[in-house]
């Protein structure tokens, strides 16, 4: 496994930016570093000017100023609002693309729990305290907690996303460089906080797939893919019973994932993995159908729905479960 | 200018019995008080820190264990927020300077100051309380569900403690509003104000109207904590970003409660020192009330990645971008305010330099966190902690150190030795960023917040961020050991030692029980320094 180059600068290794994502990022910085360097060097040349030319007691001319003071203010409040707003607008569109994940991104169950990560592959391999990616290729990690927050942070990707329990949240990104890079949890969540550490792989295709071969037949015999899981757990929990069936209690799932559904409030959601898990655990009211369904909260778990989820976006195109 | 005599009488600090102090409805004596519990306070909080630096030094030094750092982390943040840095400004400098500012001979009401004390102090003690029977590790957040159903600490006595000193918070508050209204000197409008009475008015409204909300919040914590009501852990029906809006709700503003009133006593030292009326005066009243009222606003950007709206994360992203553009503008009116002034190099002045360095590199590195896609990286890494460090160390306590000393001759009638108030000055300026410096590049490079151990990467700035610390607290310690030195052996300071404008400075130094003889009557805008 080849270790990714790092820069060292007296005595501190350089981060990597091991995604497109992570590049667009680091020129951000690079911008307000260069307008701070420039501020901070202005003021401080300036009031040191000034320190030294009106020391009390230099003999320097302290005539009054003749330029109306709210002329001033009013130039030095809308020269630091247009420089802001800049950063802002380059802020906010990275932040909006890394929230849309391209479609076909394949899906990677991550669990956090105190403390460990808990990594689920679409082919059933299932690993702790890493994770397996391939080179150029787009993935999203759906990202479910058992007990208390987490963070998934990886530096090398300037991404990181909290692990809400009770909720499931998402991530994605492109990684375009091989190597081994730092996993953390930056959210604190008690006494191993620190070691709940762990590493991203990226591999070029080939090896990815000598991986995926070794490491499917190291665990695939003992779990199950999260979508033929969700599939048991569909027949578990009796879902097909409304969900499906001619004299549907509840509204049809196939085809459901991605599009918009209409609330008895009048209202859309969309159908994406949060509004799929809200449903499974509480139930939402949907326009058209009385609001009847059971609360599953307490009794499926957090990782369960996310596989319900996983199953459920697979149903695009299935006429019966 | 000012039609009164200078108020003779006995000293405030005359009668000395423990129950004269204890009892006292001085405002004076009960600024005194307030400086003795969080200098006390402060130590402990500091004594936290430096076992945290001396435990990162090295990448796993084993000076104390997981558990024990997650306490002192807790510990740190807890007794530092809201036992320090909440009432050192407002409480102490507050407390001593206001009244005597607007020519009052206390604040509206005396027996609520004093009650307000024994609050803080009742809060104080269950604080205490709690890490002494074992200490919490929550961290100063408490976020739940960790906080309300996996901690074993001791959560209930520490949200006790800080629920309970919060209601002293509120009554200081309303004090102070309603002193600002109804007890300024005839003649002192508005508009003839100090910034440092703008400055603790603002503070007191956000005092008055944040600090419940943290009540509410600790109130539902420990509801969930000991009563299981379901409200943040979604195991029994809660919703864990529900705390996190109602705690940062209120702990936004709290940042505002830590930095404005360092803000209005800089604008006093600037002008005092540099012998000149602060630049853009109605800009900077401007800027603290619309910091004060845009603060209330900005909560969300704490949560950009908890996986709160993005649209959500776009305007909290804007209105964070917004609140920072009044606190630039003071940085440049404190710069022009020196601009053709007649500088002493007096040590107030020293620290009040020290702040404009360390609030602007506060400031910009605020900007970082507020750009949405750079905050995902930085967000919970040591970068965070180097940024509100410098505004809250860089900005809040190098502000109040400046106050201490400049209203030091006031408050002690004698003059500390300026030779030394300089040398820890400087030291502290150094050693803060020796300390705190190093953490921005950590933060960068991915190093989390509150891990006990880390990866060796890691090391060399961590031991520079602790070599740092070591010289910060020598700058801390010297004014410990001279302040009180001077106070029985300084040179006598005069009624106006500074030269300065400002009603205190006409009382006596230290003033008589009723500050003022006779009220004195204002005629002319604040700083009114004769021209150079």
């Amino acid at each position: 496994m080849k270790e990714p180059p790092i820069a060292t600068f007296a005595g501190v290794s350089w981060l990597t930016a091991a995604s497109e994502h992570a590049k667009h990022v680091d020129d951000v910085i690079l911008g307000l570093v260069g307008t701070s360097v420039a501020v901070i060097l202005f003021l401080g040349i300036l009031t040191s000017v000034i320190l030294v030319r009106y020391r009390s007691g230099s003999r320097a001319k302290r005539p009054p100023l003749s330029l109306a003071t709210w002329k001033i203010e009013t130039a030095w409040t809308l020269g630091t609002l247009a420089i802001f707003l800049y950063f802002f607008w380059r802020g906010a569109v990275l932040y909006l693309d890394a929230a849309r994940p391209p479609p076909g991104a394949e899906v990677i169950d991550v669990t956090g729990r105190q403390w460990m990560w808990d990594t689920r592959y679409p082919d059933g391999t299932r690993e702790f305290n890493a994770l397996h990616l391939r080179l150029n290729t787009p993935v999203r990690l759906v990202l479910s907690s058992e007990d208390v927050i987490h963070s998934f942070f990886v530096p090398a990707l300037r991404l990181k996303q909290d692990l809400i329990p009770g909720k499931l949240t998402t991530m994605w990104f492109d990684p375009d460089r091989t190597g081994t890079f730092s996993l953390y949890c930056a959210q604190y969540c008690g006494s191993a906080h620190a070691s709940m550490i762990g590493k991203v792989t990226v591999l070029a295709p080939h090896e990815f797939d000598a991986w995926q071969r070794s490491a499917g037949a190291r665990t695939g015999a003992l779990a199950l893919a999260p979508e033929a899981r969700g599939r048991e757990l569909f027949a578990k929990f009796g879902c097909a019973r409304c969900h499906g069936g001619l004299n549907a209690a509840g509204p049809s799932l196939a085809g459901l994932y991605g599009t918009r559904v209409r609330l008895s409030d009048g209202t859309f959601a969309l159908a994406d993995d949060e509004y799929l898990h809200e449903a499974i655990l509480h139930g939402r009211k949907v326009a058209g159908f009385a609001p009847v369904m059971p609360t599953y909260s307490g009794i499926i778990r957090d990782s369960d729905a996310a596989d319900i989820c996983t199953y459920i976006e697979a149903m695009k195109t299935a006429a019966t479960p | 200018m000012i039609a009164s005599e200078q108020g003779d009488g006995p000293s405030y600090l005359q009668e000395s019995t423990v129950r004269s102090w204890l009892g006292t409805l001085d405002h004076k004596r009960i600024g005194i008080l307030y400086l003795f519990t969080i200098t006390f306070f402060f130590a402990i909080g500091a004594s936290a820190a430096a076992m945290m630096r001396i435990q990162l030094a090295y990448p796993a030094a084993g000076l104390v264990t997981s558990d024990a750092y997650n306490r002192l982390f807790t510990l740190h943040g807890v007794i530092m927020v809201w036992f320090f840095l909440i009432p050192s400004i407002p409480a102490v400098l507050g407390n001593f300077v206001l009244p005597l500012a607007i020519g009052a001979r206390d604040v509206a009401f005396p027996r609520l100051n004093l009650a307000s004390w024994y609050l803080f102090v009742g809060g104080g003690a269950l604080a205490l309380y709690s890490i002494l029977v074992g200490g919490v590790d929550t961290g100063w957040t408490f976020y739940t569900p960790y906080s309300s159903t996996y901690s074993n600490g001791h959560v209930m006595a520490m949200a006790g403690g800080i629920f309970v000193a919060g209601f002293g918070s509120i009554a200081t508050g309303i004090n102070f509003i309603v002193t600002v209204h109804k007890l300024r000197a005839p003649g002192l409008t508005w508009f003839r104000l100090p910034l440092f009475v703008w400055s603790i008015y603002a503070t007191s409204i956000i005092l008055v109207l944040a600090t419940p909300v943290l009540a509410i919040t600790l109130t539902l914590m420990a509801l969930e904590r000991v009563a299981g009501v379901g409200i943040f852990d979604p195991r029994i029906g809660g919703d864990p970003l529900l705390f996190q809006h109602l705690f940062w709700f209120y702990s936004h503003p709290a940042v505002y409660i830590m930095i404005l009133p360092g803000m209005g006593v800089i604008s006093e030292l600037v002008a005092c020192f540099s012998k000149k009326a602060v630049f853009g005066y109605h800009a900077m009243a401007f800027s603290i009330l619309s910091i004060a009222g845009l603060g209330f606003l900005v909560w969300g950007h704490h949560m950009f990645v908890t996986s709160q709206s993005v649209y959500a994360g776009v305007a909290f992203s804007f209105l964070s971008f917004l609140v920072a553009v009044p606190s630039a503008i003071k940085v440049f009116n404190w710069v022009a305010t020196m601009h053709r002034g007649a500088i002493e190099f007096t040590t107030p002045f020293l620290y009040a330099l020290g702040f404009i360095a360390l609030f602007t590199i506060g400031g910009l590195t605020g900007i970082f966190l507020a750009t949405l896609a750079v905050d995902v990286h930085l967000h919970d890494t040591f970068f965070v902690i180097a940024h509100f460090h410098y505004i809250m160390v860089g900005g809040g306590v190098m502000a109040y150190m400046g106050g201490i000393h400049y209203w030091w001759p006031k408050i002690s009638g004698r003059m500390y030795p300026e030779a030394w108030g300089r040398v820890a000055a400087v030291t502290i300026f150094v050693g803060f960023n020796l300390t705190f410096f190093p953490q921005y590049i950590l933060g960068y490079l991915g190093m989390p917040r509150r891990y006990w151990i880390y990866p060796e990467q890691f090391h060399t700035l961590n031991l520079v961020s602790s070599a740092g610390a070591l010289v910060l607290a020598i700058g801390y310690i010297l004014p410990l050991i001279y302040l009180p030195w001077s106070f029985f052996k300084g040179a006598r300071a005069g009624t106006n030692p500074w030269g300065a404008t400002g009603l205190e400075w006409l009382a006596a130094s230290p003033p008589a029980e009723h500050n003022f003889r006779e009220t004195p009557v204002v005629t002319r805008p604040a700083y009114d320094y004769p021209p150079l």
